[in-house]
């Protein structure tokens, strides 16, 4: 469409360098832009954050907006949907790319109300169709049980937020050339209506889910916080984390930030062991990734057997305490 | 303390998968015969976050849901759950709405009601899941909007909203009137029971169309130009389950820990 051109990607920080999703979303930005013959610009936010620039455009950007501010030092929801929606109208980028993570699920549907370009959440895959050069993406739908594939209309920007860790990342290549810009002018703190009162982190007990190899995950079958236990038993033996369904959280059996699936989160461990679990969609879809799926189930016609390497057909109680033992003999070896 | 809540009804996303059908060609979901639709998981706590606003702060809560067809079965859910009132705008027109039509739609009927304090929204529709309309409607009605929630508290005239993030929890403070969306972690729904289950059988659900809310369907045309589906599909996976068998669950375990010791 006349007057919208080049990709445009939201970047993220973790831990003051560039969050891994913002080098993930240059890669694919890059082979969009290129595409289209067009330019990959990236917004950063933050406080101090002037040096990440030339990383940037090591990693593909051709130009790189630095919007430095105190008021950006972490995430705010009012304050970056205002920098993001500025820069938009002034740059008018054919195509805006989000991580689908905390602040770009926040931010992308807000910048959607406000420009009205059209947003697809959770893709899975981007591309441009040959014909239309739209923006054509893929999203799981319906908890997971199917996807679809959409293609943006005549409004622009074409909007996505792109799931974590299914790209691969941009290469690094420090020759390359491109311009750093300063976003200029302060952000009028009266466009800030809501306030972070407090940040809680949760302590986890052993290894993090997202880093752990092994994770044995538990779902309504498991029948209490205490049978929750034997899981903890198996995952530590494994050096592994333990993860939950989503009615094992409601239950209360374990905290909700072990959920796994589409509505928490999304792992790829070496081995899951999905333990009293059906495996509806909605949860599976957040361990697909894993190298080896197995299912201990009752029922053998539950669902987990459709996507498990391997199965055990029984209740996981005389199954996981014979497992548990055998396992410890061949791991002390 | 007056509240709206936004529901939606959707086929029911419990059945096991291998019920799960699409038509390929209207690219829609063919549900399966006799499981009638539900109210929206997440849709459900937002009412239970309401109720709960309510048992402390006492006021007033309106449900609303938009649809193509006859919706208000979602709507009287609500009723039966404690909630006070509930309109429902249904339209032919109103089949295949995208986000921001529904959100178009959504923020005629909350300007047609007026006076709230809080709106409240799921954080994702359990059928179509786009994740965004709460948030357009925000910015279609210019107020703030928290995401994520998962608890709610009224301080002050100022709503204090615990979010959930990925390592942990956010309080945010917002003014009234805000948007506020509604995750899972927000706790279990109560059940419907007692004089609102009796009071929302008899309970008139008011149907608007377009026009009582001032929507001209026009506008809709205009604000449809966003996305279109192009292709709906089942993925499809290979099944290569070794199903383990032993004369004893035990035994079957201890092949397995053989295998999987191979993997380490
Ligand atoms: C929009 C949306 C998002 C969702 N997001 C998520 C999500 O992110 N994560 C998630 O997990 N869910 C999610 N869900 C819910 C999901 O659809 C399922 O309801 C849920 O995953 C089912 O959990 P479950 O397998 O623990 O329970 P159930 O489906 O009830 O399965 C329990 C299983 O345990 C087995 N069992 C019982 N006792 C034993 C025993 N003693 N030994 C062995 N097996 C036993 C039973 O045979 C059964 O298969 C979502 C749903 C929707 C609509
Ligand atoms: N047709 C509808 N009627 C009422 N509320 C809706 C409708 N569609 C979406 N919503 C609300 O918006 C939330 C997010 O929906 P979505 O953006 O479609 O995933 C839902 O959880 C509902 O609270």
């Amino acid at each position: 469409m006349d007057g919208y051109q080049g990709v445009l990607v939201c970047g993220e920080l973790a831990e003051g360098k560039l969050a891994p999703i913002t080098i993930e979303l240059l890669g694919i930005g890059r082979k969009l832009a290129d595409e289209l013959g067009e330019k990959v610009s990236l917004l950063l936010m933050g406080n101090p954050i002037g040096h990440l620039g030339q990383e940037a455009i090591a990693y593909g950007a051709d130009q790189v907006f630095v919007a430095e501010d105190p008021l950006l030092e972490v995430y705010n929801s009012d304050a970056y949907t205002y920098l993001m929606a500025d820069l938009c109208r002034k740059i008018n980028p054919s195509i805006v790319l989000f991580g689908h993570t905390d602040m770009g699920c926040d931010l992308a549907p807000r910048l959607n109300g406000r420009l009205g370009g059209g947003l697809t959440m959770d893709c899975l895959t981007l591309s441009i169709d040959p014909t239309t050069k739209r923006l054509i993406s893929t999203r799981p739908v319906f908890g997971g049980n199917a996807h679809a594939t959409l293609m943006s209309k005549s409004a622009r920007p074409q909007m996505a937020t792109l799931r974590q860790k299914i790209v691969a990342p941009a290469e690094r290549n420090d020759s390359r050339k491109g311009e750093i810009i300063p976003v200029e002018g302060k952000i009028d703190p009266s466009i800030i209506k809501m306030k972070v009162v407090e940040r809680l982190k949760e302590e986890v007990e052993g290894v993090k889910l997202e880093d752990a190899e092994v994770i044995v995950s538990g779902g309504r079958g498991i029948g209490s916080a205490q049978n929750f236990k034997m899981l903890r038993e198996l995952a530590d033996l494994l050096g592994g984390a333990i993860g939950a369904t989503r009615p094992a959280c409601d239950e209360g059996w374990v905290p909700a930030s072990l959920q796994i699936g589409q509505s928490g989160k999304v792992v790829s461990p070496k081995l899951y062991i999905a333990v009293a679990l059906s495996g509806a969609m909605s949860h599976i879809s957040g361990c697909l990734g894993s190298k080896v799926i197995v299912g201990i189930n009752k029922d053998p016609e539950a669902n987990i057997f459709n996507v498990a390497r391997y199965g055990i057909v029984a209740d996981y109680k005389e199954v996981l305490p014979a497992l548990i033992s055998k396992l410890k003999e061949r791991l002390s070896k | 303390m007056n509240t709206i809540v936004c529901v939606k009804q959707v086929p029911d996303p419990e059945i096991p998968p291998a019920k799960f059908k699409i038509d390929p060609e209207t690219k829609k979901v063919v549900p399966p015969p006799g499981v009638p639709p539900v109210i929206s998981v997440y849709d459900e706590r937002a009412v239970e976050a309401a109720l709960r606003l309510k048992d402390k702060h006492k006021g007033k809560i309106t449900v609303i849901s938009v649809g193509a067809g006859k919706v208000s079965d979602v709507v009287r859910h609500a009723l039966s759950m404690g909630a006070d009132e509930g309109f429902v705008i249904e339209d032919g027109a109103f089949e295949n709405l995208d986000s921001f039509g529904t959100a178009t739609v959504l923020s005629k009927a909350i300007q047609k009601i007026g006076g709230y304090d809080l709106i409240l929204c799921g954080r994702q529709a359990a059928d179509w899941g786009a994740g965004q309309v709460g948030s357009i409607l925000a910015e279609i009605l210019g107020i703030p909007v928290v995401t994520f929630a998962c608890g709610i508290e009224a301080v002050d005239k100022k709503l204090r909203v615990r979010r959930v993030v990925k390592d942990g929890f956010e309080i945010l403070e917002t003014p009234m009137p805000s948007l506020v969306t509604v995750s899972s972690e927000i706790g279990l729904p109560r059940l419907p029971a007692g004089m609102s289950l009796m009071l929302a059988r008899k309970k008139q659900i008011p149907v608007w169309k377009p026009q009582d809310i001032g929507l001209d369907l026009s506008d809709l045309d205009k604000e449809k130009a966003h996305t279109e589906i192009i292709g709906l599909s089942i993925p499809t996976r290979k099944k290569e389950c070794e199903i383990i068998t032993g004369t004893t669950p035990a035994e079957a375990a201890i092949q397995l820990a053989e295998k999987l010791s191979q993997l380490f």
